[in-house]
C-alpha cells in the first residue's frame, strides 16, 4: 500500500474509533451543558474547548462522526443496492424495459442533487414521524441520500451490464442452459462487481459532504444532536470571536473526506486495473 | 443538426412536465399547509386564504390549474411574499445565481483543463505532485469550509475582499471562487488522467516522429482528445453551478435562487418550490444540450455517426 493509502486508513481508524469511544475520549457527555464555560476556547479539561451552551466540543465532534458514519454507510448501501438491482435489470433485460428505466433516472437526472434530497428529506421525515427524533433524522438523511446517489450507480451498472452481454463467455454460460437470472448473478455481477465497489466506495465521502451541508444549511440533524454540519454552521455565526468553533469541525470535516478519498484510490488500484494511469 | 437539437428540446419539455408532476405530488404529501401558524387561524380566515390562492378547489383541479398558468408562463403567487408573483422573485434572484455560476464555471472550466495539462504533460515532476495534493484537499473539503477560511483570511485578516453581500464586481470573487474550488479540483484530476492516457497513444509518437512540434503536439493532439472525456462531466456541471449553491449563498450571504428554495420548501410556499424546480430544470436541460451539440463539434467521428442515422 501506498503512503498516501496509509494516511487515509490512519484517519479512517482515528475517525472510527473517535465515533465509538467518543465520551469516554472527551471524558464528558456530548448534551452536558455547563454555562459557567459556554464559548471557552480549549483547555486541559475541555481539549477542543465549549460551545455556547458550555458543552464539551470534543464530545459533540465525536457525535457528529457517530452520526456522519451512520448516514455515509447507510446511503452508500442502499445506492448500491438499489444502483445494482435497477442498472442491471435495464441492461439484462433491454428493449423497452430498459427505455423505461433509463428515461426514468434521467428526470432524476435533470435536477440538482441538493434539490431532490431535499424535497425527499421533507417527505420522509413526514412519512417516519413514528419514529424517536434522532433516528427519524438518520433515517431520511440516509433513505434521501441513498435515492439520490442511486442514479449514477445505476447507470454505471447498466453500461457495464451491457458490455458483458456481448462477451463470449456470457455466450457459453447461456449456451450451457442456464436460466438467464442465474447467468446475471453467478457470471455476470461478479465480474462488474469491481468497479461498482470501487464507485460505491467514493459515494461514502459523497454522502458525508452532502450529510454536513444539509445539516449546515439546517436541514439534517437537530440539537440536541449534533453533526459536524450543524457544528460548523453554528461556529460560522461567531467566527469572528470564536474561532475555535468553526475550526474543529472543519477539520474534522476534512480529515474523514480525505481519509475516505485515499482509502477509496487505494482500492480503485487494487480492484480496477483499467482506471490506472 | 437542427432536427436534433429540436427533438431534445421537445424531450427536455416532457422531462419538465414529469419533474413539475412529481415535485407538485410530492409537496403536497407533506404534513401542513402554507397557512399554518403557531395560532390556528379562524375558520373562515382560512377558507377566504384559501380561496384567494385558489387552494379550495380538488388536487386535480389545483394541478390542471398550476399547468394552466404555466402555459402561460405565469408560475402563480408567492405564498409567503405576500404581493409578489413567484416569477418576479426569480427575475430577480436568478440573474444572480446564473452570473456567480456562470464565473464559477469559467475559474473551474479553464483553471482545470490548464492544471491538469500541465501536470499530465509532466507527469511526477514537482508540479505535479503539488497539484495532485491541492485537487485532493479541493475534492475533500465542503464549500463552507472553503468559504469560511476565505471570509477568515481574504475577509476578516487581510481585508482585501468584502465577506459577504453581492454588491459589485469584488462581491463576487470569494463567493465564486468558492463554488469553483471542488470542480476545478475535479476536472484538474480528470484532464490530467486523460492527458496521461493520451500522451501515451500511437498516434501522438507517430505526430512526434513526423516532427511536428511538442506544443502543437499538446494542444491539437493530446487536448483535444483529452478534451472528450472532460466535456461529459461539464455539462452536468454547468447546470448544477448555473443553479447556484445553497451553501455558498448562505455562507456570503448572496441573494440567489438557492437560499429561496429551502425556505420555501419549508414555508410549504408550493408555487416557489415548484417555480424554483422547474428554472433549475430547464437549466440542466439546455446545458447538457449545449454540452452535447459541443461535443459533436469536438468529435467528428460522432457527427458521423449521427448523420448515418
Amino acid at each position: 500500500m501506498t503512503a498516501r493509502g496509509w494516511v487515509g486508513a490512519a484517519l479512517i481508524a482515528a475517525l472510527v474509533f473517535l465515533a465509538l469511544a467518543g465520551d469516554r475520549v472527551a471524558g464528558h457527555r456530548f448534551d452536558a451543558q455547563d454555562p459557567a464555560r459556554a464559548l471557552e476556547s480549549p483547555s486541559l479539561a475541555h481539549w477542543l474547548g465549549c460551545d455556547a451552551l458550555g458543552r464539551d466540543l470534543l464530545a459533540r465532534l465525536c457525535e457528529g462522526g457517530r452520526v456522519s458514519l451512520v448516514v455515509a454507510v447507510g446511503a452508500t448501501a442502499l445506492a448500491l443496492a438499489l444502483g445494482l438491482a435497477y442498472g442491471a435489470l435495464a441492461g439484462w433485460v433491454g428493449g423497452r424495459v430498459d427505455s423505461f428505466l433509463m428515461r426514468a433516472v434521467d428526470v432524476i437526472y435533470a435536477l440538482p442533487d441538493v434539490l431532490v434530497t431535499v424535497l425527499l428529506i421533507e417527505v420522509l421525515s413526514a412519512a417516519l414521524a413514528g419514529l424517536p427524533d434522532l433516528w427519524r433524522r438518520l433515517a431520511a438523511l440516509a433513505l434521501a441520500l441513498g435515492f439520490a446517489g442511486f442514479v449514477g450507480i445505476a447507470r454505471l451498472v447498466r453500461a457495464l451490464v451491457l458490455q458483458a452481454r456481448e462477451e463470449t463467455w456470457v455466450e457459453a454460460a447461456r449456451a450451457t442452459g442456464a436460466h438467464p437470472a442465474r447467468v446475471l448473478v453467478r457470471h455476470v455481477l461478479p465480474n462488474i462487481a469491481a468497479p461498482v465497489l470501487v464507485s460505491g466506495a467514493f459515494r461514502i465521502p459523497a454522502a458525508i459532504l452532502a450529510e454536513s451541508t444539509l445539516s449546515f444549511i439546517g436541514l439534517g440533524i437537530q440539537p440536541p444532536f449534533s453533526s459536524w454540519g450543524t457544528l460548523a454552521s453554528d461556529g460560522f455565526e461567531a467566527m469572528r470571536s470564536y474561532p475555535h468553533l468553526i475550526l474543529f469541525p472543519c477539520l474534522a470535516i476534512l480529515c474523514a473526506l480525505l481519509g475516505f478519498h485515499l482509502l477509496g484510490e487505494v482500492l480503485r488500484e487494487r480492484l480496477d486495473p483499467r482506471s490506472r494511469t | 443538426m437542427i432536427r436534433y437539437a429540436l427533438g431534445r428540446l421537445l424531450a427536455g419539455v416532457l422531462v419538465l412536465w414529469v419533474v413539475a408532476t412529481l415535485t407538485f405530488a410530492l409537496l403536497r404529501f407533506l404534513p401542513g399547509g402554507p397557512f399554518d401558524k403557531e395560532r390556528t387561524l379562524p375558520p373562515e380566515i382560512m377558507r377566504n386564504l384559501e380561496r384567494r390562492y385558489s387552494l379550495d378547489g380538488s388536487l386535480s383541479e389545483q394541478y390542471l390549474d398550476y399547468l394552466g398558468g404555466l402555459a402561460r408562463g405565469d408560475f402563480g403567487p408567492s405564498y409567503k411574499y405576500v404581493g409578489r408573483d413567484v416569477a418576479d422573485i426569480l427575475r430577480e434572484a436568478l440573474p444572480v445565481s446564473l452570473q456567480l455560476g456562470a464565473l464559477a464555471f469559467a475559474i473551474a472550466a479553464a483553471g482545470g483543463i490548464a492544471l491538469g495539462l500541465a501536470a499530465g504533460a509532466r507527469r511526477d515532476s514537482l508540479l505535479d505532485r503539488a497539484l495532485a495534493l491541492g485537487s485532493l484537499v479541493g475534492v475533500s473539503a465542503p464549500s463552507f469550509v472553503i468559504g469560511a477560511s476565505g471570509i477568515l483570511l481574504f475577509g476578516l485578516a487581510l481585508g482585501w475582499l468584502p465577506a459577504g453581500l453581492w454588491e459589485g464586481p469584488l462581491y463576487a470573487v470569494l463567493p465564486a471562487c468558492t463554488l469553483a474550488a471542488l470542480p476545478l479540483a475535479y476536472a484538474t484530476q480528470l484532464t490530467r488522467a486523460q492527458v496521461v492516457a493520451a500522451m501515451e497513444q500511437d498516434w501522438v509518437r507517430t505526430a512526434r516522429a513526423l516532427g511536428v512540434p511538442e506544443s502543437r503536439v499538446r494542444r491539437r493532439h493530446v487536448l483535444r482528445n483529452a478534451l472528450l472525456a472532460v466535456m461529459t462531466y461539464f455539462g452536468p456541471l454547468l447546470a448544477t453551478l448555473l443553479t447556484g449553491s445553497f451553501v455558498v449563498e448562505k455562507v456570503f450571504a448572496v441573494p440567489g435562487m438557492g437560499r429561496f428554495f429551502v425556505t420555501a420548501v419549508g414555508n410549504r410556499d408550493y408555487p416557489l418550490v415548484l417555480g424554483v424546480t422547474l428554472v433549475y430544470g430547464a437549466l440542466v436541460v439546455l446545458a447538457n444540450l449545449v454540452v452535447d451539440l459541443l461535443y459533436a463539434w469536438l468529435d467528428p467521428r460522432i457527427r458521423v455517426a449521427g448523420e448515418e442515422k
